[in-house]
């Protein structure tokens, strides 16, 4: 099973931070914020209708968190998205980013979704095609689903078990349908005997054995072994549907066929999308999507402060990127609309992984006195503080997944973050390096502010004698270099400083790429701090294994455990962004399945 | 030399300011062309006079710097004209010319005399005539600003004057541009243009300088033979002896700004009375002669317009500078006093000291 | 004058061939020394080993790179099939490649971005040519008065000004505080005349005023060199007006300099303008850059690249043919 970095959080993750990267960055961060002086003493000053009415309706700082702002049922108006990053892909089979993954649930259905509630109680996965959750075998091995009554599709023809299949088989044409996660392959024909849907001999391209259509209403996965976490593969868009007649394999990104209540009008690469009703619909098959909106668009926008200032103006409702707003954006939406706006716990971490064939880190030792002598407060500093930058962390997991513990074997939380230089000496005299050490670090210098806080860390740790030089590496690059175990030798990293965010959240989906060795891979490996633990993998496979959710969380915590009293990885921060929230919006709530995205699809707007 | 035995009267009396118009074509009066820059005030041009009839030739000659251009283009009125942003030149004095004083008159009024009542000849054609455009463009052009015909008749015209100066096929070269022309031709071209207004008054600024030996003389028989057609007012700007010696009625001498000698060609040649023009007829190319005895160039470098030597301005290079008495040379500027019939000069040393020279020390030389 | 041309044409053919050589080399064959992986590049991120064999076969990345070359160019005027054995993915003429992001070929993308860049750069033109010649011209007439002065301070400002501040300056007020011009999403060629006016407005400005401070600079240094020259007095001399000694004689001559500067920025602008289309969000081919560099669309990255060198290009020449009308010494040459 190949795990991946989600791209999507990846990517776009690093948009709301402050550009401190690079000079030129700085000048326009600058230029930004005179701008946006200029801008909003106009503009507030006049207290126009437009913008002094909007704090009036303002739910409220942090109302989207826990709860709905304004629960509606009323339908009609256009909900407008606005990004600057488009969409990865609109095929279901195809896309990666968490984004596309809120928004394509406008028109794509899978046999189980994320529940429509706010904040963790999203994580529940409920029955959508599919009357509820599966019926599995006692073994483990055996999903089966029975389907809803009145499925359709866009042209109201029967959605059947068949068009279920159909879809996932897709992922199996490696060669056409690129870009998505391959979960469900690897875990239905871990050694790939399919050919796929396109290379299919058979009449009806319908030759996944792994899959069976008993008839149009029920659907049967077949597992070689367990996988507690199948489930949260189906609910990917990878377990999408698709019709086989209006299948156009690699260009069916360009006019997905929708099996939901919207449908595409009208897709243009890189300048937007726009959805219509889907009246062939079925409300009665579907108790998930409210459907508000009767039009929603989506339009690509270059220019970050622009694309904020449009939606504090209420030319736009929300951000589809769904990363918070620039720094410009932000001073202002907080000073001004404060009840406009969310501060957003996302599922993204913040870490240093401390790789353990890099002497002296291969010393437990040492890796502790790392723990001690970082300032987490500082880097907190860095990153743009509590608000923008995000909570200082001290489990290896973010609070929504669970794993995630107040485990705090250093006394991090304890002591506010701030390090303990006297521990830090004696671990270092512990592992024979009592003057410290020297060691590099590698810092993406694509991702704003990942340079500086490795330029901090750099600072802090020298208070013991750790000597860091910071190595700046290219991020659209880092598979190549920072996970490739070899080049991380040869270029002597000791510490590589990253971000990441879980795929699905359950332990497996954030975790074992990070520490299971089985993961270690030459290229493309996240397992940068390379753990070689059998209890870990042990621990992973027990937490797969089994179907009870209370017994993985368990597992997953021992886990945490492990890996901190091993000092194995750092994490130093669980982000946050500052998100708006137009007034216009109905039944807006943050959703801890998509990494704390407002749940699109719930969505409505007052007219 | 045998064209200086005309009788000349082009050079009068000198005049003082401010007498009534005159009866000559041409009358320059004590005209000072002074420029301020930002080491000094440079004068180009510090009190010239002289008179110039029409059908006469005036040559000026001197070095470069003595102020001969300078004096053409005062008289152009191109000081003033388009001179943007820079400090304006300083002009004073009188220019009749016909009985109108340029001066004093309104610009656009020069400027329509010039090209049409006086015109000028450059020295360098292919730096003086628009790269960009055909010669014809161009003839048509100085044509039609004085002149509402239309462009077929300027053209007309235009091919007309180039078949007067001389050029074969003057209807296809008409639309030559001036890249695809001789250096001679190009000259021939720009006396067409100069002379396509028939203009009363044509200023040569060494017209043949930049040309071959062998075009030089065809060149001059042009501008001879135009003007006899013509009945014009010639001057003939030069460094060069030898060019005057071939056309002008009259020769006038420049040295730092100033006449130091003016009077008939013949006198000038045959009993020059400044040590100045000695110099210069020192340093005329003659072919009657050997080479190593015959160049006796002037010593020294032009004086410095913005501080001009006191006394005679010629001094420091002046071979005679001492024979004066009292020292006089270097306080006492020398005016021009008359030495012959119409011939003055500008020097301290006596009618008989000069003459002595003259004839015992520099003629057997030249 | 048709021999020149000829030449001319002949000149641009080798530097097009050249520009397809360069561009060709840095994104197929530089990576390929630096012991990248071509294929996992375009395939982009999340590809699996036989996702990446997949486009290896469809690219024809595993041919040598010979064929590679030829295919890549033959491609332009002959389109081009990317086949792996099920999948067989048209590309048609003028084929600059194929976007396995998209799922376009390139060319539509340079398509629909092409007016937009057209008409920001054409407006952009008009506007900075007239303020920057004439402040230019009256800056050198008047030479060392306050005019000038402050004409070639405010140059130096517009040239030193980043189009991002300028830009979001501009927005600020007229779009924002004032609210007197409107700019449209995604331009497109769906949208009226008016509303294309109104959005290219403010941009056409911003663009104009930062180029316009390096032509009026230009502009004033070479008018000030034409008026020294001698042709200039011999036009004086003729008895001309000041007005078509300076129009007819000398701003002709000084036009040479400013085509010169001028096609190339023209080019370069044709290839677009990367800051000012993102900065106003305009869908050309600079804003069509920048966003497939993050979204690391290498066969847009590179048609672009082509695109705009071709269009710089196709500027010299015609450049080259103005440089022929407006100075006949050059039709020889």
């Amino acid at each position: 099973m190949v795990l991946r970095h989600r791209p999507g959080t990846a990517n776009l993750g690093g948009y709301e931070k402050m550009p401190t990267g690079s000079p030129k960055r700085r000048l326009a961060a600058g230029a930004a914020l005179v701008v946006a002086a200029l801008v909003t003493t106009t503009a507030c000053g006049g207290g126009d209708g437009e913008n002094g009415s909007d704090d009036a309706k303002g739910a409220g700082y942090n109302a989207a968190l826990n709860k709905v702002v304004n629960a509606s049922t009323k339908k009609g108006g256009t909900l407008k998205f606005i990004g600057k990053q488009d969409f990865d892909s609109l095929d279901p089979q195809r896309t990666y980013y968490g984004m596309t993954w809120d928004f394509m649930r406008f028109f794509t259905r899978t046999l189980v979704t994320y529940d429509t509630k706010p904040g963790e109680a999203s994580n529940k996965l409920v029955g959508d095609l599919a009357t509820g959750p599966a019926e599995v075998s006692a073994d483990g091995k055996t999903y089966t689903y029975k389907l809803r009554d009145g499925l359709t599709w866009e042209d109201g023809s029967k959605l059947t078990s068949k068009d279920i299949k159909y879809g996932i088989e897709r992922i199996w044409a490696t060669d056409v349908i690129t870009g998505g996660p391959a979960y469900i392959k690897q875990t239905l024909d871990p050694k790939g005997e399919y050919p796929g849907p396109y290379k299919d001999k058979s009449k009806d391209k319908l030759g996944l054995k792994a899959i069976e259509t008993p008839d149009d209403q029920t659907i049967v996965f077949k597992l070689p072994k367990p996988n507690g976490d199948f489930e949260q593969f189906l609910a990917m868009p990878t377990g999408a549907p698709v019709k086989q007649s209006e299948d156009t394999g690699a260009k069916y990104t360009q006019r997905p066929f929708s099996s939901g209540p919207y449908k595409v009008q009208s897709y243009k690469a890189n300048k937007g999308l726009t959805l219509v009703r889907n009246d062939k619909w079925n409300k009665a098959s579907d108790p998930i999507r409210p459907a508000l909106p009767d039009k929603i668009t989506v339009t690509i926008s270059a220019n970050l402060e622009e694309n904020d200032k449009r939606l504090m103006e209420g030319d736009y409702d929300l951000d589809v990127n769904g990363t918070g707003m620039t720094q410009s954006g932000r001073v202002t939406a907080v000073q001004d609309h404060k009840a406009n706006v969310d501060n957003i716990q996302t599922s993204f971490v913040r870490y240093v992984a401390l790789v353990h064939t890099a002497k002296p880190l291969d010393d437990v030792h040492c890796r502790k006195a790392v723990f001690y002598a970082t300032d987490f407060a500082g880097l907190q500093q860095t990153r743009g503080g509590a608000i923008a930058g995000g909570e200082i962390a001290n489990s290896t997991f973010p609070k929504s997944i669970p794993g995630y513990s107040d485990y705090d074997p250093y006394g991090i939380l304890a002591r506010k973050g701030k390090p303990d230089l006297a521990k830090a000496k004696a671990e270092l005299k512990e592992c024979g390096e009592p003057n410290g050490f020297s060691t590099k670090i590698s810092a993406r210098n694509n991702n704003p502010g990942e340079v500086d806080t490795a330029e901090a860390l750099q600072e802090q740790l020298a208070k013991v004698g750790i000597k860091v030089e910071v190595d700046p590496i290219d991020g659209a690059e880092s598979s190549s270099i920072t996970g490739s175990p070899k080049v991380v030798k040869e270029r002597g990293y000791g510490m590589t400083m990253s971000g990441w965010g879980p795929d699905f959240p359950t332990g497996q989906g954030y975790a074992q790429p990070l520490f299971d060795s089985r993961f270690l891979f030459e290229s493309g490996n996240y397992n940068e701090s390379q753990i070689k633990d059998k209890t870990i993998d042990k621990i992973f496979d027990d937490a797969i294994a089994t179907t009870d959710k209370a017994k993985a969380e368990e597992l997953y915590k021992q886990l945490d455990k492990r890996l901190l009293d091993n000092a194995d990885w750092m994490p130093f921060i669980y982000e946050k962004n500052i998100s708006w929230r137009s007034p216009r919006l109905t039944n807006v709530y943050s959703s801890a399945a998509y990494n704390g995205r407002y749940d699109y699809v719930s969505l409505g707007v007052v007219k | 030399m045998t064209d200086i035995g005309k009788s000349g009267a082009a050079v009068g009396e000198p005049v003082a300011q401010g007498s009534p118009a005159p009866t000559a074509f041409l009358e320059v009066r004590d005209l000072k062309v002074h420029f301020p820059t930002d080491d000094g005030l440079v004068k180009s041009v510090d009190g010239l006079s002289f008179q110039l009839e029409k059908g006469k030739t005036l040559g000026i000659v001197g070095e470069s710097g003595s102020g001969k251009s300078v004096t053409s283009l005062g008289i152009m009125g191109l000081h003033t004209a388009g001179q943007y942003g820079k400090r304006k030149a300083q002009l004073s004095g009188e220019i009749w010319l016909d009985g109108q004083e340029l001066l004093s008159a309104d610009p656009d009024e020069v400027r329509k005399l010039r090209g049409r009542e006086m015109s000028m000849i450059f020295q360098d054609p292919l730096s003086a005539l628009h790269p960009y455009y055909s010669i014809g463009q161009q003839i048509v052009e100085a044509y039609r600003v004085h002149h509402d015909v239309d462009k077929k008749t300027a053209r007309r015209r235009a091919v007309e004057m180039l078949d007067r100066v001389g050029i074969p096929q003057p209807d296809k070269r008409v639309d030559s541009y001036p890249h695809e022309f001789s250096g001679g031709m190009r000259q021939r071209a720009m006396i067409a243009m100069a002379l396509v207004n028939n203009p009363e008054l044509l200023i040569a600024d060494e017209p043949t300088t930049a040309l071959d030996v062998t075009v030089q003389a065809q060149i001059l028989d042009l501008i001879r033979d135009l003007q006899k057609e013509f009945g014009s007012a010639v001057i003939i700007i030069t460094h060069d002896l030898g060019v005057v010696a071939e056309l002008a009625d009259d020769i006038l001498v420049m040295y730092g700004g100033r006449c130091v000698e003016r009077g008939p060609a013949e006198s000038v040649f045959y009993e020059p009375r400044h040590p100045y023009t000695w110099g210069l007829l020192g340093s005329m190319p003659r072919l009657d002669r050997e080479q190593t005895d015959r160049l006796i160039p002037v010593k020294g470098s032009p004086p410095s317009l913005i501080n001009i030597p006191s006394g005679c301005a010629f001094n420091p290079r002046c071979p005679y500078a001492d024979l004066p008495k009292d020292n006089v040379t270097r306080t006492v500027r020398p005016e021009l006093a008359e030495v012959g019939s119409r011939h003055w000069a500008a020097c301290h040393m006596t009618q008989e000291q000069r003459e002595r020279i003259w004839t015992e020390e520099i003629a057997p030389k030249l | 004058m048709l021999a020149y041309l000829i030449r001319r044409l002949i000149a641009v053919v080798i530097m097009v061939l050249v520009v397809l050589l360069a561009t060709f080399t840095v994104f197929f064959m530089l990576p390929k020394w630096a012991g990248q992986d071509i294929a996992v590049l375009f395939a982009g991120k999340a590809s699996g080993a036989e996702q990446v064999e997949g486009i290896r076969t469809k690219l024809g990345l595993d041919q040598p790179l010979l064929v590679q070359f030829w295919d890549f160019v033959r491609a332009i005027p002959m389109g081009r099939d990317y086949a792996n054995g099920t999948d067989v993915t048209h590309c048609p003429a003028p084929c600059f490649g194929y976007s396995f992001r998209t799922e376009e070929p390139v060319w539509t993308t340079l398509k629909d971005a092409l007016p937009v860049t057209g008409a920001l750069a054409a407006g952009a033109c008009v506007l900075w040519l007239a303020a920057g010649v004439a402040t230019g011209v009256l800056s050198a007439l008047k030479r060392g008065s306050l005019w000038d002065r402050a004409a070639m301070i405010a140059a130096l400002g517009g040239v030193s000004l980043p189009i991002f501040f300028t830009g979001m300056v501009a927005m600020g007020i007229f779009v924002h505080s004032l609210g007197w011009v409107h700019i449209e999403d995604n331009l497109s060629t769906d949208d009226s005349i008016g509303v294309w006016f109104q959005t290219l407005l403010l941009p056409w400005i911003v663009l104009a005023l930062l180029n316009a401070a390096m032509y009026a600079r230009l502009t004033r240094a070479t008018m000030l060199e034409v008026l020294g020259e001698d042709y200039i007095r011999t036009a004086r001399a003729k008895g001309l007006g000041e007005r078509v000694v300076i129009t007819r004689h000398a701003l002709r001559s000084a036009m040479t300099p400013i085509l010169t500067v001028f096609g190339l920025d023209l080019g370069v602008l044709l290839g677009g303008a990367v800051l000012t289309e993102s900065t106003f969000n305009l869908p050309g081919l600079g804003l069509a850059a920048v966003q497939a560099i993050s979204s690391k669309d290498l066969p847009v990255i590179l048609g672009v690249t082509l695109f705009a060198a071709l269009a710089i290009a196709v500027a010299n020449l015609v450049v080259d043919l103005l440089y022929a009308v407006i100075d006949p010494r050059v039709r020889l040459a």
